[in-house]
């Protein structure tokens, strides 16, 4: 195992090291101490466990490595990850999983507002609450929530699918409660079970679009 | 963007280090905001029936000295007072309204920063670090201390327009975000009697919480009035004599974190601020939730 300490190292030295053509496949990030931007980038199938709280935008843009934080994230972690998994075993601020595209991202806390803003194809498993504004326009992919969700979940939602087990403040405009059919608690359960989370999948609603905001509606025209 | 930092201590045996502690982390907030810092330090206090009030003169070299003699002249009252770099703190056994009309007529030049029993405002341009280095503040003593590092996007770099703002006595608030507003509930502030000394957007939320105090509100009041009427991006820390207060906008695109042990509760706008804290990896973090005031207070003296 490959170790970097950042309270002597800079960040970037440790993302160009997770960049060269790395002989570990396991690396140990120590006194992060909230720096942004670290682990972003990787395209290997490296394991990074970062030991403490990281800042900003961490694991950004991720593809196949499996980044675990020990700690908190602040704003934007893995957005735009396109593979791979991210796991924090502490919470996470607002923009989780932004526009990410692909791989697992687990919050083992809450989330703060906006968790899987724009996402595009990311499963994201959070095993508390998330904030206002989750899944805003959310595109595809799969968005489970142990807790509870915030004002305006879903709102202008495309085509993820969102399993909330507690309660929901409110739902954004075109989202709605949908069946939860066979194939749906089989998927939520295969999530689950990937996030490591001793959840019941009959005890989840199931969230998505209406799909009234596809087109535009002539009818609406005068409001313009 | 602009930082925030926020250091209350719950054991009087660690006010010696207030300063100490405080340092880095104001330091750390030096990317959100390079151009001006400033902070406000609660201690010292003075006695019932006497006012202390944190001065800003426009020029170094200001004859302070001269104004303190022509003030006890003045006021005929006993008078204390020293200097720290551009600024100069005056405890004085008289009414802060006394002691204002003084000033007024015998420096009209010279900037009232703060008034209050306890809270001595600092505050210019510059990074955080020569701030920080100009007033001395590793050395400093206190129960609680609130700061800010700038980076101007609605009014000019000045001292005047660097944060904190004084909103009352022993009371003052620091700003990350911006106001759409400010313009409009500025003139509704001055009808209402409030002054204003510049364009700064933060300097009319400062305005509007102490018009609101005035009115009798308390400051959860006065804070939830906030929610309501000011338009725009906050993350709010609030200093009191007796603690601080943390409030974001309802949508909460400014940051905060807050971290609580047994020895302190602090706050910032990044984490990379509270990493310097003694057993912060013990300490319980949290972000604010939207629209929701945070208060910490010891009970009053």
């Amino acid at each position: 195992m490959k170790t970097i300490d950042l309270s002597s190292a800079s960040v970037r030295e440790l993302n160009q090291a997770l960049h060269d053509d790395v002989q570990d496949r396991e690396w140990r990030v120590a006194r992060p101490d909230g720096k942004h931007n670290l682990a972003v980038g990787i395209n290997q199938s490296v394991s990074v466990e970062i030991e403490g709280h990281a800042g900003y935008y961490c694991a950004g843009m991720n593809q196949k490595a499996s980044v675990t934080v020990h700690g908190n994230v602040g704003v934007g972690v893995a957005e735009n990850m396109m593979s791979g998994s991210v796991r924090i075993k502490g919470s996470a601020s607002q923009a989780a999983g932004a526009t990410a595209h692909g791989g697992l991202l687990v919050i083992e806390g809450d989330a703060g507002a906006r968790c899987g803003i724009s996402m595009k194809g990311v499963d994201i498993v959070v095993g508390g609450s998330i904030g206002h504004m989750s899944c805003f326009m959310g595109q595809a992919g799969r968005l489970v929530v142990c807790g509870d969700a915030g004002d305006a979940l879903g709102d202008s939602l495309y085509e993820v699918r969102i399993y909330v087990k507690g309660s929901v403040q409110s739902l954004g405009s075109d989202c709605v409660e949908k069946d939860m059919r066979a194939e749906h608690l089989e998927e939520l359960k295969g999530l689950l079970d990937r996030a490591g989370f001793d959840e019941d999948p009959a005890s989840f609603k199931r969230y998505g679009s209406a799909r009234q905001l596809y087109n535009f509606k002539v009818d609406n025209a005068s409001a313009y | 963007m602009c930082g925030i930092v926020g250091l209350y201590l719950k054991k009087p045996a660690l006010e010696s280090q207030l300063g100490k502690l405080f340092e880095p982390m104001l330091q750390a907030m030096t990317d959100r905001g390079p151009d001006s810092a400033g902070f406000a330090i609660y201690g010292d206090e003075v006695a019932d029936g006497w006012i202390k009030l944190t001065l800003q003169a426009g020029e170094t070299g200001y004859p302070w000295a001269a104004l303190m003699g022509d003030m006890e002249a003045r006021l005929g009252c006993s008078l204390d007072w020293f200097q720290n770099a551009s600024a100069a703190v005056l405890k004085a056994h008289c009414s802060e309204e006394s002691a204002r009309e003084a000033l007024v007529e015998l420096a009209p030049d010279v900037r009232i920063m703060s008034a209050g029993q306890s809270i001595e405002i600092l505050k210019g341009m510059g990074l955080p670090e020569e701030i920080s280095q100009r007033f001395g503040l590793a050395g400093m003593k206190g129960s609680h201390i609130i700061g800010h590092t700038r980076m101007a996007t609605e009014s000019a770099v000045t001292m005047e327009g660097s944060h904190p703002f004084s909103t009352g006595a022993d009371l003052c608030l620091v700003h990350n975000g911006s106001l759409s507003n400010h313009f409009r509930l500025r003139q509704e502030l001055k009808r209402e009697g409030i002054t204003f000394e510049t364009d700064n957007d933060t300097e009319v939320a400062a305005g509007y919480l102490t018009w609101r105090l005035r009115q009798g509100d308390t400051l959860a009041q006065a804070l939830d009035g906030a929610l309501e009427d000011l338009d725009g991006f906050f993350t709010f820390a609030i200093g009191t004599r007796n603690g601080f207060a943390v409030i974001r906008d309802p949508i909460a695109c400014k940051p905060a974190v807050l971290a609580e042990t047994d020895d302190y509760v602090a706050m910032a706008s990044e984490y990379q601020a509270l990493a310097s804290l003694p057993g912060i990896d013990k300490a319980r973090v949290w972000e604010p939730a939207p629209a929701t005031l945070y208060v910490w207070e010891r009970e009053s003296a």
